[in-house]
């Protein structure tokens, strides 16, 4: 190929698609030539891991700007699919669809929030940090607050959060490769892990771009095909997005003639743990304006401070590229996150309508039970009936399900062939992998860059440098892996906890820097350890009984914790003298797109 | 005031504007979420459950690029938008 390897991004990947689209067909092929679902599941995720692991090989760097922000050349459409990819995590692949599966409209609103946290990033912070040409985050409010205690507030706040968020991926990575691979989850939390620090190790971030993009290629294939296939098959609609209005007012009519019933806390004892029924209304409104909308901010102020989708900023040419590149990102994902209603409803009615052949409601126990795919979930632990009336026939409140098994599941229950559920595995581990490389990256970053060569040893050498920050990547990575195995929290649970300790401590203190310019290094400090704690403190108390107020749950916490922060900040710094002439300077500077950028291109 | 004020009045400007429309439709059309849902909207969906899926995020998207544009103009309008070289 002539050019450059920029130039050429659309053809490579071009023929990537291509070849994974082939790739697809012949395990079809496979299929109907009586390969086994093993040896699919199997082939899907060893081929894409190893594709994943060569792109990582072949971005190996010896340049500090090339591993920390991919040598600042990445276009904007390409950052927009690796920022949707390192954004969509396991959580957003195989659990969302069942969260709206289970819960509706109140679940809908971390659709919003994930979504509408991207216009804060766009507007408010990330052509600002691109700007000032920092590595991560915390060298940003290193530098402009001044200081190594406000760095090393802002290494601990990064490292909370995005820990907290990795070991959730880890686990994700390791459940499917252990579904997919039939192995022990206790080894496959470390295969998985391997397989993410094949893609970082060598080429930091620049193997981390690379890859992320392949990785969204393959996820979006492996979510959208089958939503539009089972629409097409069950006749709801060649275009399930705008064609779906029956099925969910179908859906509606199906709760009110079951009724929602109530089981007894004797009956749900023998309900195998993961597993929950519906009980809430598919699409009415069933929570409270304050309930959605503190779910919704809470979620959407926590994008704008999470570091491992601001750092996916600093790769790009130009201040005018990240601004559009964040619009890219949140096209990429608004693909996949448009589509998640529509698999829970097409999920929800093919189970639920006794109309339909997939149809088990109303069904006896022994029809049920006969059911291959049932057998197989059921023994997967994914889903369960019970006969609590004893009356035969399988009601709406006997039936229960794994949130995971509405993607897992839907396909095989819709009757696809066995290789779309190996492709929805590969996806799934492509959207886990390319969160945790993000999330760990950003980790080993921060503490290569900010604790060890800005505070610890600034004389250090790029080589040494790189060293240091590739046995922190391993490092950190299994200490990941080896709390992930324990298998200590849900998935999805963490994932939202993460949200509300980096907006707890980061968010406030990020945006005055660029927007205040009397805020200090004084009252930044005061913000991230102060937000911090309070937004942990809170969770505990909630956790331990603790009653709360003003409806803030443990899955809101942040909103304290960034008030706190928030009045901490401006209470401080207007207490204490304000920066100095050349602090402020940098602001200006800042605001302005043209001219150099604060930091240096090595630094 | 100088030019450099100027356009960060500007830019100010624009981000009440961005904020004010991402407020509407990130919370203030929810605050009405369950009279909303009475009425049928967009390709026969309740409007409620018409913007959490689709609505809400495709306006957001919408909003970026336009927010984007915008800035673009107002960095060019004083001089301060970035050469091709830098």
């Amino acid at each position: 190929m002539k050019g450059n390897f920029i130039d050429n991004l659309p053809k490579v990947y071009g023929i990537y698609t291509g070849g994974f689209i082939g790739f697809i067909i012949i395990m079809a092929i496979a299929e109907q030539m009586g390969m086994t679902a093993k040896a699919i599941g199997i082939a899907f995720v060893a081929f894409t891991v190893f594709i994943y692991a060569l792109i990582g090989w072949l971005s190996r760097t010896a340049q500090a700007d090339a591993y920390y922000v991919a040598g600042r050349q990445v276009p904007t459409v390409f950052n927009g699919m690796a920022t949707a990819a390192d954004w969509m995590s396991g959580a957003s692949f195989v659990a969302m669809a069942g969260g709206i599966y289970f819960k509706g409209y109140g679940y809908m609103a971390l659709l919003v929030g994930w979504t509408g946290g991207y216009v804060l990033v766009a507007s408010l912070l990330a052509p600002y940090l691109r700007k000032f040409g920092c590595y991560t985050v915390p060298d940003f409010i290193g530098t402009r607050y001044g200081g190594n205690l406000a760095r090393f507030s802002a290494v601990v706040v990064l490292t909370v959060a995005s820990f907290t968020y990795v070991t959730a991926q880890i686990n994700a990575t390791g459940t499917i490769a252990s579904v997919a691979l039939d192995i022990p989850f206790q080894y496959a939390v470390y295969v998985g892990l391997i397989s993410i620090l094949l893609c970082s190790m060598l080429g930091g971030m620049r193997g981390v771009t690379w890859t992320q993009v392949a990785q969204y290629i393959v996820l979006i294939i492996a979510y959208l095909l089958p939503v539009f296939w089972i629409s097409n098959k069950m006749g709801a609609g060649f275009f399930p997005h705008f064609m779906l209005a029956d099925e969910v007012a179908r859906i509606g009519e199906l709760e009110q003639q079951f009724g929602f019933v109530k089981n007894a806390a004797a009956d749900l004892k023998s309900v195998p743990k993961g597993l929950a029924g519906i009980t809430k209304a598919h699409s009415a409104v069933n929570a409270t304006p304050w309930a959605f909308i503190s779910l919704a901010l809470a979620m959407m102020m926590g994008t704008a401070s999470l570091p491992h989708v601001m750092m996916r900023y600093f790769t790009t040419p130009s201040v005018k590229a990240a601004r559009k590149s964040v619009g890219w990102s949140l096209f990429f994902i608004f693909l996949l996150y448009s589509s998640a209603p529509m698999l829970a409803t097409l999920s929800k009615l093919s189970l639920i309508d006794p109309n339909l052949p997939t149809g088990i409601i109303g069904k006896t126990f022994a029809e049920v039970e006969a059911i291959d795919w049932y057998q197989n979930w059921n023994q997967a632990n994914l889903m369960f009936i019970s006969d609590f009336n004893g009356n035969g026939t399988l009601e709406l409140n006997e039936f229960f399900m794994g949130g995971k098994a509405v993607v897992l599941a839907t396909p095989e229950i819709a009757g696809l062939p066995y290789v779309i559920s190996g492709l929805v595995a590969a996806g799934g581990m492509a959207a886990a992998m390319s969160t945790a490389d993000g999330l760990i990256l950003a980790i080993a970053n921060a503490i290569s860059h900010d604790v060890y060569y800005k505070i610890i040893d600034p004389k250090a050498e790029t080589a040494k440098r790189l060293l240091v920050a590739r046995v922190l990547l391993v490092v950190i990575g299994f200490a990941g892996a080896t709390i992930a195995a324990m298998e200590i929290q849900g998935i999805l649970g963490s994932v939202i906890w993460a949200f509300d300790f980096a907006m707890s401590g980061l968010f406030f203190p990020l945006v005055l820097g660029v927007w205040w310019k009397r805020a200090n290094r004084q009252g930044a400090i005061a913000g991230m350890l102060g937000g911090l704690i309070a937004g942990a403190w809170y969770l505990v108390w909630v956790r331990t009984g603790g009653s709360g107020f003003l409806g803030i749950t443990q899955l809101t916490f942040g909103i304290f914790g960034s008030a706190v922060s928030f009045v901490l900040m401006v209470v401080v710094s207007l207490m204490t003298a304000e920066p100095d002439k050349a602090t402020q300077k940098m602001v200006d500077d800042v605001r302005v797109p043209s001219g150099k950028t604060i930091l240096g291109k090595s630094h | 005031m100088s030019n450099q004020q100027k356009h960060w009045e500007k830019t100010r400007g624009l981000l009440f504007i961005t904020l004010a429309i991402w407020f509407v439709f990130s919370i203030g059309i929810f605050l009405f979420g369950a009279e909303m849902n009475e009425v049928t909207g967009p390709f026969g969906y309740p409007w409620t459950y018409w913007f959490t899926c689709q609505g809400s995020l495709g306006a957001f998207v919408i909003l970026i690029f336009w927010f984007a544009n915008r800035q673009e103009k107002i960095d060019e309008e004083f001089g301060f938008s970035e050469r091709e070289d830098e």
